[in-house]
C-alpha cells in the first residue's frame, strides 16, 4: 500500500438497488480509506450511465423486483463491467446484487432473468419469505474472504440461492437463513465468494456491523495490501449487543410474523 | 341525525365500549384499538353501517396522515360535527371506534393505514380520498412501496365518480396509482425524497426529473409519457405559499414548522374546498392545528424546553434534519426497532445526517448502538450514548432547549414520559 494510494470504488445503481440502507457501504468504505491514508475516488452509475473499467472496487446493493431487472440488464451490456471483471476487480454485491451476478434469477410471477454470470449461483424464489436477524460464522474455505470474524447483519429476500462448484459459500449461519435453497430453513450457507466477487445477503448495512469485511475488500481493491489496524468506535458494542439478542431466544419468537 | 341500527351493530358499540374501558382500567392504553376490535367481532359490517350517511374523508400517506388528518378536521369543524380517528389508531379498529364515537357528527377526517385504504375505502364508501406519499417505511414486513401503490391503483379501478381522490402530483407512486379513477383533483404537495420513485411505476423505465430542488419538480418517463399531471393546487415552489385553482396565492403562517407541512396543508385545504370550505377559512383551521399527538409539541423537561419531533422512516428524518439543523437546540436522536418500527433500522443510513456534522448529538434508544455508529460515519460529534433519551439533559447548561427526534414505538414512550 503507498501512501495516497488512489481506490476508485464505483457504487452501482444506487437508485435501483439501495433500498435498505446499503449505500451505507460506500460510506463506510470510503471513511476507512481514508483513514488508512488511501484516496478513495467513489463513481456513481446510473441507469444509462456508462460503468468504468477501471473501478479498483465494485459495489451493488439491494433492491426490489423492478430495480433489479433493470440493474441486470444495464450490467449485462456493460462493455466496461465485463472488462472489470475479467481483469479481476474487487466486486461485491448485496441481496438482490447477489442474485444478479449469478447465473439467473427467479423474480415474481415466475419469470427468470438471465444474471451476470459473475457468480456460479441460481437463485428462485422460496417460501417463506427469509426475514430477520443473522449471524453466521464466516468459513476457512472461502477464499478470499477466509479468517473474517463472524459476519451480522439482517436479511429480507424472497429468493433461495444454490451455488455450483465454481463458487463457495462465504460463511454458516449460527441463526438465520442465508442463502435459502434447499427447503424453508435453507442450507445453512450464506452469501458466496468467487475469486475477488464476493457477496451476501446481509443488510445492516453489513460493511458497518462488520468493518473487517469492509477492509478486506479495500485490501483487495488495493492489490492485497496489508491495512493497519483502525477501532471504530461502537462497533465492538453493536456487534456485542446483536450476537446477545441472537443467542438469547427473543429471536425466534421475534420473527415468526405474517406478510400483510 | 345519526341513522338507526340493527340490534347486532348496538350489541357491537356496547361490548367495544366496554372493552375499552376495560382495558384503560388496567392502564393498557386508549382502549381504541381493543374496542374497536370487539365491535368488528360482533358486528363485522359496523364500519359500513356507521359510515352511512357521512361525509367521509380518507386520508393514507407513508408520512403526514396524522398531520393532514388533523387539519382537515379543523377545516371541517368550522362547518359541523366531525368523526376523526385522534390517536393514530388508523386500520379497521381504529377506523370504527372513530365513527362510534361520534354518531351524531356529519363528517368524517379519518386516516388510515397505507395497506388497509383499499378494504377501508370500500367498507365506508368514503366521498374522499386523500393520497399523498409512498416512500420506504418497515421493510421487514414486506410492504413494499410498489405493491402498495399496486394495491392503490387496483382501489381506484373500482371506484366509482361519486368518490373523489385528492392526489400529490409530486409523488410518481401515487400519481399512478390515483389516475385510473373517474375523479381526481392533483395537488402538487411537493415530494423531495425522490429515492423510491426512480422508475416509472406503469413501464419501469428511469423517471426524467427537473433537478430545481423544489418538491414540484416537473418529472416525466421518456418512454410512456406518464408524466406529473396539471395541478389544480399546488405550493409554491419555495414552498411558502399555496396557489388555489382560481390563481391567488395564500401564505400559510403554520405552526408546525416545515417545508412537508406546507405541503399537508395544501392537500387538507383542496379536501376542505371540496366540501365547500371557502379556502382561506380552511387554511386559518390548519393553521392552528398545533402538535399532532405530540409530534412538534413543546414541553419543558427539568427546566429544559423540550420539542418532540417524530423521525420513522428515511423521508420523516430527512425533514427533521431540516428543522432540528436550523434550530439551534441540542439534538437528541431515539431509535428503537421494534415491531412498529420495523425490525431492520438499516434504513437510517439513507438519511443524509451528513448534512448535520460536525455538530454534537446525543444517542439513545434500544438500538443506540446502531445510530451511534451511522452518526460517528456521518461526522457528528457524539456526545452521549444511553440508552434513555433522557439522560444527557442533565449535562446541558440549565434552561438550553433541546430537540428530540424519535421513532415510533421510542416516540411513544417519551411522550408518555415528559407530556402532562
Amino acid at each position: 500500500m503507498n501512501a495516497g494510494q488512489t481506490i476508485a470504488i464505483v457504487h452501482l445503481f444506487p437508485t435501483l438497488m439501495g433500498t435498505y440502507g446499503d449505500g451505507g457501504n460506500l460510506l463506510v468504505l470510503a471513511r476507512r480509506a481514508k483513514a488508512r491514508g488511501l484516496t478513495p475516488q467513489v463513481v456513481t452509475v446510473g441507469p444509462g450511465d456508462a460503468i468504468p473499467a477501471q473501478g479498483d472496487l465494485y459495489v451493488l446493493g439491494g433492491g426490489e423486483d423492478a430495480g433489479q431487472v433493470a440493474a441486470a440488464r444495464y450490467l449485462r451490456q456493460s462493455a466496461g463491467f465485463k472488462q472489470a471483471a475479467e481483469a479481476g476487480a474487487c466486486i461485491f454485491a448485496v441481496c438482490a446484487g447477489l442474485q444478479v451476478l449469478g447465473t439467473d434469477f427467479e423474480v415474481a410471477g415466475g419469470a427468470i432473468e438471465p444474471g451476470v454470470g459473475l457468480l456460479d449461483a441460481v437463485t428462485r424464489r422460496r417460501e417463506p419469505r427469509a426475514v430477520g436477524e443473522v449471524w453466521a460464522e464466516v468459513l476457512p474455505e472461502a477464499g478470499s474472504a477466509a479468517g473474517l470474524p463472524p459476519l451480522t447483519g439482517y436479511e429480507n429476500h424472497g429468493g433461495g440461492t444454490a451455488l455450483g462448484p465454481a463458487a463457495r459459500p462465504l460463511a454458516r449461519v449460527v441463526s438465520g437463513i442465508g442463502n435459502g435453497s434447499g427447503g424453508p430453513a435453507g442450507d445453512g450457507t450464506e452469501g458466496v465468494v468467487q475469486g475477488h466477487v464476493l457477496a451476501t445477503y446481509l443488510h445492516g448495512p453489513v460493511l458497518a456491523r462488520n468493518p473487517e469485511l469492509a477492509d478486506r475488500l479495500l485490501s483487495l481493491a488495493a492489490g492485497g495490501a496489508t491495512l493497519p489496524d483502525l477501532a471504530t468506535p461502537y462497533v465492538a458494542d453493536l456487534r456485542q449487543e446483536r450476537e446477545a439478542y441472537v443467542r438469547s431466544g427473543k429471536l425466534s419468537a421475534d420473527s415468526v410474523r405474517t406478510r400483510r | 341525525m345519526p341513522v338507526s341500527l340493527p340490534p347486532r351493530a348496538r350489541l357491537a358499540l356496547g361490548a367495544g365500549r366496554a372493552a375499552a374501558a376495560a382495558s384503560r382500567l388496567l392502564r393498557r392504553g386508549r382502549g381504541q384499538v381493543v374496542g374497536g376490535r370487539v365491535m368488528l367481532k360482533v358486528d363485522p359490517a359496523l364500519i359500513t353501517r356507521l359510515a352511512a350517511g357521512k361525509q367521509l374523508t380518507l386520508v393514507s400517506a407513508t408520512n403526514g396522515k396524522s398531520t393532514t388528518t388533523r387539519m382537515i378536521a379543523g377545516a371541517l369543524r368550522t362547518k359541523g360535527r366531525v368523526a376523526h380517528n385522534l390517536t393514530g389508531a388508523n386500520m379497521g379498529p381504529g377506523v370504527v371506534t372513530a365513527l362510534a364515537a361520534d354518531r351524531a357528527a356529519g363528517f368524517g377526517a379519518i386516516e388510515v393505514d397505507e395497506a388497509h385504504l383499499p378494504a377501508m375505502a370500500a367498507q365506508t364508501g368514503a366521498t374522499q380520498l386523500v393520497l399523498m406519499n409512498l416512500t420506504r417505511d418497515q421493510l421487514d414486513r414486506g410492504s413494499e412501496v410498489k405493491m402498495l401503490s399496486r394495491r392503490w391503483h387496483a382501489m381506484a379501478e373500482q371506484l366509482s365518480d361519486k368518490t373523489i381522490i385528492l392526489a400529490n402530483a409530486d409523488d410518481p407512486l401515487v400519481v399512478w396509482a390515483a389516475r385510473p379513477a373517474p375523479s381526481v383533483v392533483w395537488v402538487g404537495c411537493g415530494q423531495w425524497w425522490t429515492d423510491d420513485a426512480a422508475l416509472c411505476p406503469e413501464c419501469g423505465a428511469t423517471l426524467e426529473r427537473a433537478a430545481d430542488g423544489t418538491g414540484i419538480a416537473p418529472w416525466r418517463c421518456p418512454a410512456c409519457g406518464l408524466a406529473r399531471p396539471q395541478t389544480a393546487w399546488s405550493i409554491t415552489p419555495d414552498a411558502t405559499g399555496i396557489v388555489t385553482p382560481d390563481g391567488t396565492t395564500l401564505t400559510p403562517h403554520l405552526k408546525l414548522p416545515g417545508r412537508v407541512n406546507v405541503g399537508n396543508a395544501a392537500i387538507a385545504v383542496a379536501a376542505a374546498a371540496g366540501r365547500g370550505i371557502d379556502p382561506a377559512v380552511a387554511l386559518a383551521a390548519c393553521e392552528q392545528v398545533e402538535d399532532v399527538d405530540g409530534r412538534y409539541i413543546n414541553t419543558t423537561v427539568d427546566g429544559h424546553p423540550v420539542r418532540l419531533l417524530l423521525g420513522k422512516n428515511p423521508a420523516s428524518w430527512a425533514e427533521m434534519l431540516r428543522i432540528v439543523g436550523t434550530s439551534g437546540a441540542a439534538l437528541v436522536t431515539v431509535l428503537n426497532a421494534r415491531g412498529q418500527d420495523g425490525r431492520d433500522p438499516s434504513w437510517i443510513w439513507d438519511v443524509p445526517f451528513e448534512q448535520l456534522a460536525p455538530m454534537p448529538v446525543w444517542v439513545s434508544g434500544e438500538r443506540r448502538f446502531d445510530l451511534a455508529v451511522r452518526l460517528d460515519t456521518a461526522g457528528l460529534e457524539l456526545r452521549g450514548v444511553t440508552e434513555d433519551p433522557l439522560a444527557g439533559l442533565a449535562g446541558l447548561p440549565a434552561g438550553e432547549a433541546v430537540d428530540i427526534v424519535a421513532n415510533y414505538t421510542a416516540f411513544q414512550e417519551l411522550r408518555a414520559r415528559v407530556v402532562k
